[in-house]
Parts: structure tokens; sequence; C-alpha cells
């Protein structure tokens, strides 16, 4: 009897991988609202797919859970292109390359999606980018921001800014607030903490012109907690703010013990930072730290924006108390693929890519849309947020020519 | 059929069926006849993990050395091929920050070289820990080696203008065909399986079984276990290799230590000690791994979403598996024999299987 | 160089090295006893963490009483991972034990990502250790002020119990000689829980205290310090708890020096760990005050 079992088990799994190439297999992964029963010879007719890859766990775990609702939200209330149901598909890629290009490869050889929305990271965005442009599968990464995700790929496009662009502004920013000098402090093994802060280090120092300007750039490490050696170092120094673009994992853990220390320079950071984990985690310390993000919901720029606010907010009740930045662009990005689709009129990859690379002047939630040469959302403002009494708000926008 | 079995033709003849019904398959799967390329991928990677966990196998099976270095070695090979492979004209843009080092920038190597210079410099530093590390045993030299897997990884991580950091090296160029990978493992595990079966292979046993005793028999325990701890380093240096071809990109992550607990569970679950149960198990944790996927994404039964179901559940899933493997099924698959007909057809007509079975070819 | 700077960082190393410290007692008991590297420890005092986070948040306990709570879970936890992963096994090769022990920390580490996603928690403020005093320059939490005393009282506590006590002397012949202690009658089964018992209580206090200082409460934050306390009991002579005290300052101290003295090679500071176990492993393999057992290495 065990024997039998086993090898009906060994037959089984072996029949599981090859059933994979058929299209039509799609009980175990049905993902639409659960009161819908797929009937199965019929969906694909019937039938759109749209791949996300978003890191469900793992470092990004948060950032991609949040986007992901940004998407589902979009799901809801577009759920139709060129007259079929939109299907997402939702694949965990553990905040790990490796995981990603495995499940992008799934997504579009098992899944058959027609295009992919992901991913929230642009570690995982780059090193799922040749699988995409070899596929010809049009792709929209809603929150990557390092240059290198949409650069010679042509079937790879974004929502959001980029990190030489957020470089700027927050160097910008910083020296409108008169700063003079500036401490770096950067993730080694994270692309875009890497990323992010070399950018910023660079207009720092072209904008007030003086090499000495930084005082110092330190690093840490995947997983580390303790930060007090090198914000020791760091006060020392003395420096008017303290840019430390990192994973809201850590972020809260930087500031709180800067605090601690009895640091008073202005703390910034990046996107990521726009994440309830950082004031949850960091408390009474995160009051005045300065980021730069997407959106900000108290001034929608759109009519699109002002409908997705009101809607949205009602479905975050009681979850969130503000619509995080990367929700928006993931309901961005969902809307220009939909929006693609739509005027492409065929679900092939070469055809909606074209559409999208025609995309003019789209109303999106986080502004009008255009895309560059490179595929990246011609964006120039960016908002300054901070915190106050517990929660962001808005301080101001910075436009960057 | 038993009467079959001993029949040395009818083997012979069952051996040729197998390998010709393999190579049928991954005939049709290359020529996309069936498959897809998600499939060829697992395939590929289950190749790749099969070299990996047989090196480990050598070194942890064989030779009864516990040492967690894999992953180190992995990224040595994995680097290697990244950093001589990657077309002179797309490195400017990839090392954006901080530009390659300029003796560097101007190699470029074939595929295979860049592929067997990685095993011979991660063999290399093998033979640099070994020396002094392998005189350690059991845990200390377990945490040791990873420890030292942990060193490469993060003096990686800090030489940019070679490894390009944390930003790791992207466009390696892709190898078109499975045989690039099946080719590479049949080879190195059949040199692998020739050198266990050779007298070295039982020199190593021997340590595996009885340090002492061995040592009384003449056997140079040193030099034979830094024998087997740089070959076992040479072949996971070659996966690693293997590896950053089929992602075509590295970075230092992909080879924090917890990544050698891949390993060790097919290792454990194959049988510490036997290649064709290593080789078995890297096919069945890494297509299970992916058939697993479905604990992670929302299931819905009759309209009701089961919650349990969500991101994470497989990885649970996947430890509760190595746990129950070691408390209750400690030899694995096949513990320390070889698969061969014998077994097979004993198992099937549900004989007890006789301990140490040296005959049948290995399928 | 200025004197406060290395007066802030001689704080920091100290109190760093004294939480590295707790951890490596539990490490160095369960070794000196079963031979055995806990992979867990590292993960059980992750799971304190969370624990604290539960009855503060979520349970709405008064800090006082869910220290006490989250010990005692955490020692029940600490045993029952005793019990179904190790005891199984007491028979069973090394190799065995060992993948046991890596098997149940991925496992705890799953099951926390699971649980309670990736997103980290903020660890609950008590008031009394976050707040922040003022010693001339220096800028000190209470946490980071108290945590050596912490310490070495909790080890004055252990070598009471290890020294003085009927368990005590069990534990330590157990640790001389595992098969002529149990030939003598003494009851494996009841020491082994005792060690166990003490580590998790250690590796809660631990994890309340480093919650204190670093706040951020997520699944794979019990990885990096459990190598590292693991290290630091090598360093100090493994089964010797004050041993373990002594490598965990070292260690601790070390990590900061290094980042206040070479700040280019800051890049290095978890390599640092590693290469210090395998120099102590190469040159002096029974640490700084173990004894020597020629079993061992």
């Amino acid at each position: 009897m065990k024997r039998i079992i086993s090898l009906l088990l060994s037959l089984l799994m072996v029949l599981a991988l090859f059933t994979a190439c058929t299209p039509a297999n799609n009980n175990g992964d049905a993902n639409g609202e659960p009161d819908e029963v797929v009937e199965p010879g019929e969906e694909d007719a019937d039938v759109i797919k749209i791949g996300v890859f978003e890191p469900l766990t793992g470092m990004n775990g948060g950032g991609g859970l949040q986007e992901l609702g940004g998407i589902e939200y979009a799901n809801k209330m577009y759920p139709e292109v060129l007259g079929k149901k939109i299907e997402l598909v939702v694949v965990d890629n553990k905040s790990d390359k490796g995981e990603a290009t495995t499940a992008v490869t799934r997504l579009i050889e098992k899944d058959k999606v027609v295009a992919i929305i992901g991913s929230y990271g642009s570690a995982v965005s780059i090193a799922a980018g040749d699988i995409i442009r070899d596929a010809q599968v049009p792709t929209v990464a809603p929150s990557a921001t390092n240059p290198m995700v949409t650069q010679g790929n042509d079937f790879y496009f974004r929502a959001c800014f980029l990190d030489p662009f957020q470089g700027e502004v927050m160097a910008t920013y910083a020296i409108e607030q008169g700063a003079k000098t500036a401490a770096v402090i950067m993730q080694n093994g994270d692309d875009y903490s890497v990323g992010l802060a070399n950018f910023f280090i660079n207009a720092f120092k072209k904008l007030t012109g003086e090499e000495a300007s930084i005082v110092d750039v330190s690093e840490f490490q995947l997983n580390e907690a303790d930060f007090n050696a090198i914000l020791t170092n760091i006060k020392a120094k003395n420096p008017d703010v303290i840019f430390a673009p990192s994973a809201a994992t850590t972020a809260p853990l930087i500031i709180k013990q800067a605090r601690d220390l009895g640091i008073e320079s202005l703390i910034m950071g990046g996107d990521t930072w726009e994440n309830p984990a950082v004031i949850d985690v960091a408390g009474e310390d995160a009051e005045g730290i300065v980021l730069s993000t997407f959106f900000d919901e108290n001034d929608p720029a759109t009519n699109e924006a002002v409908a997705f606010v009101e809607g949205y907010k009602a479905e975050l009740a009681g979850k969130e108390p503000i619509i995080p930045a990367v929700a928006a662009l993931g309901y961005d990005a969902y809307i220009l693929v939909r929006d693609a689709i739509e005027r492409a009129g065929s679900t092939d990859g070469v055809a909606i890519r074209d559409a999208l690379k025609e995309t003019k002047d789209f109303e999106g939630v986080t502004g009008i849309i255009n895309f560059t040469e490179e595929g990246d959302a011609d964006k120039n403002v960016a908002v300054i947020k901070s915190v106050q009494d517990g929660q962001f708000v808005f301080i101001d926008s910075v436009e960057v020519k | 059929m038993m009467d079959k079995l001993n029949d040395k033709k009818s083997k012979l003849f069952l051996n040729l069926l197998l390998i010709a019904v393999f190579a049928a398959i991954l005939i049709l799967l290359d020529t996309k006849t069936i498959g897809d390329a998600y499939v060829r991928r697992i395939l590929n990677l289950s190749a790749i993990y099969a070299i990996v966990s047989v090196s480990m196998n050598l070194v942890n099976g064989f030779t009864g050395l516990f040492s967690l270095g894999q992953a180190g070695f992995m990224a040595i090979g994995a680097y290697t091929v990244a950093i001589f492979t990657v077309p002179l004209e797309a490195r400017a843009k990839i090392f954006y920050i901080i530009p390659q080092n300029p003796v560097l920038a101007q190699i470029e190597l074939p595929f295979v070289i860049a592929l067997i210079l990685g095993g011979l410099l991660a063999a290399l530093v093998a033979v640099l820990i070994g020396m002094p590390v392998l005189r350690l045993k059991s845990d200390y030299l377990a945490i040791a080696t990873l420890g030292f897997s942990e060193i490469i990884r993060i003096v990686f991580t800090n030489i940019k203008s070679i490894t390009n950091g944390a930003l790791g090296i992207k466009n390696i160029p892709i190898m078109p065909t499975m045989w690039v990978f099946f080719g590479v493992a049949i080879i190195s595990i059949g040199l692998m399986w020739l050198l266990i079966n050779s007298s070295y292979g039982r020199a190593f046993k021997a340590i595996r079984e009885d340090e002492v005793a061995a040592e009384a028999m003449g056997i140079n325990l040193f030099k034979h276990k830094v024998m087997s701890f740089s070959i076992g380093a040479f072949f996971a240096g070659i996966g690693g290799g293997l590896l950053a071809t089929l992602f075509a990109t590295v970075d230092p992550n992909q080879f924090y230590f917890p990544v050698t607990y891949n390993f060790l569970l097919i290792i454990v679950l194959g049988g510490m000690g036997s290649i064709s149960g290593t080789i078995i198990a890297s096919f069945v944790v890494t297509i299970g791994l992916e058939i697993l996927r479905f604990f992670d994404e929302p299931l819905a039964l009759f309209g009701v979403n089961i919650p349990l179901f969500r991101p994470g559940l497989r990885m649970v899933v996947f430890s509760i598996l190595l746990m129950v493997l070691v408390l209750f099924f400690r030899n694995g698959l096949l513990g320390q024999k070889e698969l061969s007909w014998k077994l097979v057809f004993d198992w099937l007509s549900g004989k007890k299987p006789i301990k140490k079975t040296d005959e049948g070819g290995a399928a | 160089m200025t004197s406060e700077l290395l007066l802030q960082q001689l704080a920091n190393g100290i109190s760093l090295g004294s939480l590295y410290a707790l951890l490596a007692i539990g490490y160095t008991m369960v070794y000196g006893i079963l031979r055995l590297i806990n992979f867990a420890h590292g993960d059980i005092f992750m799971m304190a963490a969370y624990f604290m986070v539960f009855s503060i948040v979520t349970f709405r306990l008064p800090w006082y009483i869910a220290i006490v709570v989250v010990i005692i879970v955490t020692i029940a936890l600490g045993v029952l991972l005793e019990k179904t992963a190790y005891k199984p096994l007491r028979n069973a090769p090394r190799m065995s034990i060992m993948i046991s022990a890596i098997g149940a920390s991925f496992l705890l580490e799953n099951l926390a990502t699971y649980l309670f996603t990736g997103v980290p928690r903020g660890f609950p403020d008590i008031r009394i250790l976050t707040t922040t005093v003022e010693l001339g320059s220096l800028s000190l939490t209470v946490a980071t002020l108290i945590t050596p005393f912490v310490t070495l009282i909790l080890l004055y506590v252990v070598l009471f119990i290890t020294n003085k006590t009927k368990i005590g002397m069990a534990m330590r012949a157990v640790s001389k000689d595992f098969e002529t202690a149990k030939l003598m009658g003494i009851n494996i089964n009841q020491v082994i829980s005792t060690t166990f018992v003490i580590g998790s209580a250690l590796a809660a206090v631990g994890a309340i205290l480093w919650g204190s200082r670093y706040p951020s409460v997520m699944p794979l934050m019990g990885v990096m310090p459990g190598l590292k306390c693991f290290i630091a009991a090598v360093l100090g002579g493994i089964g010797n708890a004050t041993g373990a005290v002594l490598g965990g300052f070292i260690l601790g101290m070390a990590e900061i020096m290094l980042i206040t003295f070479l700040p280019s090679l800051t890049g290095y500071r978890d390599a640092m760990a590693f290469v210090i176990l395998i120099v102590v492993l190469l040159v002096k393999p029974t640490g700084l005050l173990g004894e020597k057992v020629t079993d061992k290495v």
C-alpha cells in the first residue's frame, strides 16, 4: 500500500510539472475574487491574465503587500478590458533575486500572462528584466526607482520617478533648509539603498560645490540592528543632515538610535520610509524625519486621484491611517497596463508595448503620466513629507528641472 | 523477475532503455517540442542543485566532514563566470557607481573556460581554507566552514571594483540549451562517481567510518580530507557558475549562508552517502518547492477563502518536512545504498531490501 | 579622536557586548552538556521578542507582569524545542542532531515569517528602560546603562546554580562525562531540561533588553546575533559561563572599535566575528577560559 502511494505521488509530481505547460490547467491558482468559480475549459476565452510579482515576504514584504493592495483595488474598480475579465495572478518573489527570476518565468510560461506588474523593489526587477525582454511581455514597475530597471529594456516601464531624481530632490531640499554638511548611511547589499545614497552624494556635492560637504559615508549589513557605533562617529562630525535611504525594517532603528545618542541633525530617507512600520517602531523619535515620496492623499492631482483617495481610504479604514504612496503607484501601474491593452485592442506583447509607449497625458493617481524614451514615467515633482504627531504629513513638493 | 535480474544482458538492456528514455525526454524538452521555458528552467535548476548536492555529499556523506561552506564556493564560481563572460561593452553600464578594475574590464572569456576557472578558484580557496580548518571536527568544522562561506560573501560585497558589490552583476549571457546544464551535471557527477569508487573513495569512506582506524591503516588523513574538501568545492563552484548563467544575474545575497541548508535538506532526503539518492532528491526538492507554491496563494474552496493559505506557508511546510525527515527517516531515501534494478524490483515486489547491495548498475 | 567620542563608543561596546554575553551563556551551557550547537537559540531569542510585543501590545499587560510572562513562555518554548527536536535523537550521530538543530532554527524563522509577516513590529516602549540619561557628554538610555549590570548579576546566578546547587553539580557531572554521569544515576533528562530552562530564560531577558535598545522585531533578527553569540562562547571557552560573558564583551567591543578606528572597514563588521572564530579555533580551540577536553577538537 505504502509503495503504491509513493509511486502514485511521484507520478503525480511529474504530471504536475508537465501539465504546467498546458494553459488550461489553472484550478490550483485561481486568484480572482473568492466568490467566483472559474469554469475550467471556458476561462481561456473570457479571462485576460495580468501577472503581479511582488515581495510578499522577506525584507520588502511590508511594502510589497501595500503595493499589492493598490493593484487589487484597481482590479476591483476596473475589472474588465476588451470585454473580458482581468484576472490577477500574484506570485511572491520573497525579495530574493533568484526567486524573482523563477517567479517571473512561471508567470510568463505557466500562467501565460499578457502583461506583468512589478515589482516593489529595484533589485528583483533588474534580475527579472532579461527574462521579460526575451519573452516580450510588457511590464510596468510601480515603484522600482533604480535606473537600471528600464535601461536597455524595451518591455520594462515604470510608473514612478528615478533614484537620480530622488537623490537630487533630497539634496535640493536639504540645502533649501540651510544644510551645509551631510552624512550618508547606506545598506551594503541593497541596490536601492546604495544607488540612492550615491545619487544624493553626487547631487549634494554638486549643489554645494564642496567636495567636503559630505562629512561621512557609512555602510551597514543585511539584518544589522546596532547602529550606535556608526552614529557615534557621525555625531562627532556634527552634520546638518543625515541621509539614510534604507528599507522600512532598518529605518526606525537608525532614527531611534540617533536620537538616543542625542543627535539632533535632520534625518532624511527615501520613499521606502513612508511606511507605518517606521512610525510604529520608532515612536516619538520618528517626529521630524523627512522623506520624499510619490503621492500625497491630501493633494490629489487629477480626477482619478480624487476618486481613488475617497474609495481606497474607505477600503483601508481601520487598517492603515494613510494611503501608502506605493499603493497609489500600484493602482497607476494597473490602469496604465489596462489602458494600453484597451488601446492595443489585443493581448499581443508587442502591441501592448507599443500602446504603452504611445501613452499620452494619461490621467493617473500620481499625476499626468507620459513615458520617456527609456520607458520611465516623466515626472519632475516629488512630494516631501515629514512626521508630525505620529502621522505622515505633507510639507512641500520639490520640482527639479 | 528475479530470473531476469540475474541475467546481465537484460540488466544492460534496462539500463540502456532508461538512458534512452531520459535522453529522449531531454531532446524533446530541449527542442521545445514538449514543456515550456518554466519547466526547462526548473529542470535546469534541478540539475545544478544535483551537482552541488552531490559535491556536498562527497564531503559530508562520503568523507564524514560536516562542512557548511557550499554557498561560499558557489559564490566564487558564480562570480568568476559573471565577471569574465559579461560582454565588454555592457560592463560600463553595470559598474555604474564604481568602475570595474581596468585589467578585468578588458578580459572576456568563453563560458566553458570561465566555468572551469571558477571551479578551480573555488578549489584553490578550499585548499587554503581546508589546510587549517580540516583539523577541526564535527560541529566546530561546520561552524568554521559556515564562517568562511560568510567571509567570502562579505568580501565579495566589499570589493566593489571587482564584483560591483551589492549591486551585483547582470547581463550574464544565458546558455541557449539544456545540454549545457545536463551535460555538465552528467560529467561532474560521473567524475565524482568515479572518484568515490576509486581507491581514494574507499579511503574517504574509511575516514568517515573511523578516523583512527583509517589512519592506522596507513591512510593520510590530512591529504584525503583536503582532497575531498577541495574537489567538493570545485564542483560547488561549477554549480555556482551554472547558476549565474541560468539567472543571468549574481549578487552577494544569493549566497547568504541559509542557501546551504537547501543542499543539506537534499542530501538528508537522498541519503548521506548515496549519489543516486542525492540526484533524485535534488529533483524532488526543486520541483517540489515549485509545486508547493500553491500554499502561498490564497485558496478558495467553494467560495470560502481558507485563511491558512498565505505567503510564507510554503517555507513552513518545507522546514517541517526537513524536521520530519531528520527525526523519523534519518536514512533518507536510500541511506548509503545506490539505486539499482535489484533494489527497485525488490521494493516493487515487497521484499525486504538486503543490506549492502553491491550489484546492479547505478541507474 | 576626541575623548568624548571614545567614551561614547566604549559605552556602546560594553552595552552591545553584554547583550551578546547573555545569549552566549545559553549557547555555552547547552554545548557543555550536549556537545551541540543549539542553532535555534537565536530564534528562541527572536520569539521572546515577539512574545513581549504580544503580551504588551495585544494583551495589554503591564510591563513588569509581561516580563515574567515572557520569560515563562520562552522557557516553555525552549524546553519544547529540546523535547521535540533533540531528545529523540540523543543516540543518533552528531551530524543528525546538528541537522535537526539547523532544521529547528529554519522552522522557527519560517513560522515567524508566516505568522507575523516580515513587516517589523515595534518593540513596546518600556519608559523606565528607554529614558535617555545624560552623563556629562555621554547620552545613554537606561537599558544601555543597566544591561552590563543585569548580565553580571545573571552570570552570578548561573554560577551559583552550577556550583552550589545539587542540580548544578549534576550538570557539571554530565558536562564532564555524559556516560558516567548517567551510570551514576543522574537524571540526564532533568539536567538537560534545566539547561534549556536557564538558557531560554537568559535569551528572554536578552530579548527584552535588546528590544529596548533596538526596537525592531522581525523574524530574522536572531540569525546574526545567534551566530555571533556562539562565536563569543567559543572565544571565551565553550562550556564556561564566565568565559561566555568575557567572550561576549570582547566581541561587542571589537566590533565597535573596528568602526571607531577603521571606519572604512565597516563593511567587514560581520566578517570580523568569523575571523575571530577561526583564529580562536586554530590557535587556542579551548578558548580563553576553557578547560582542555580532548574530545572537543
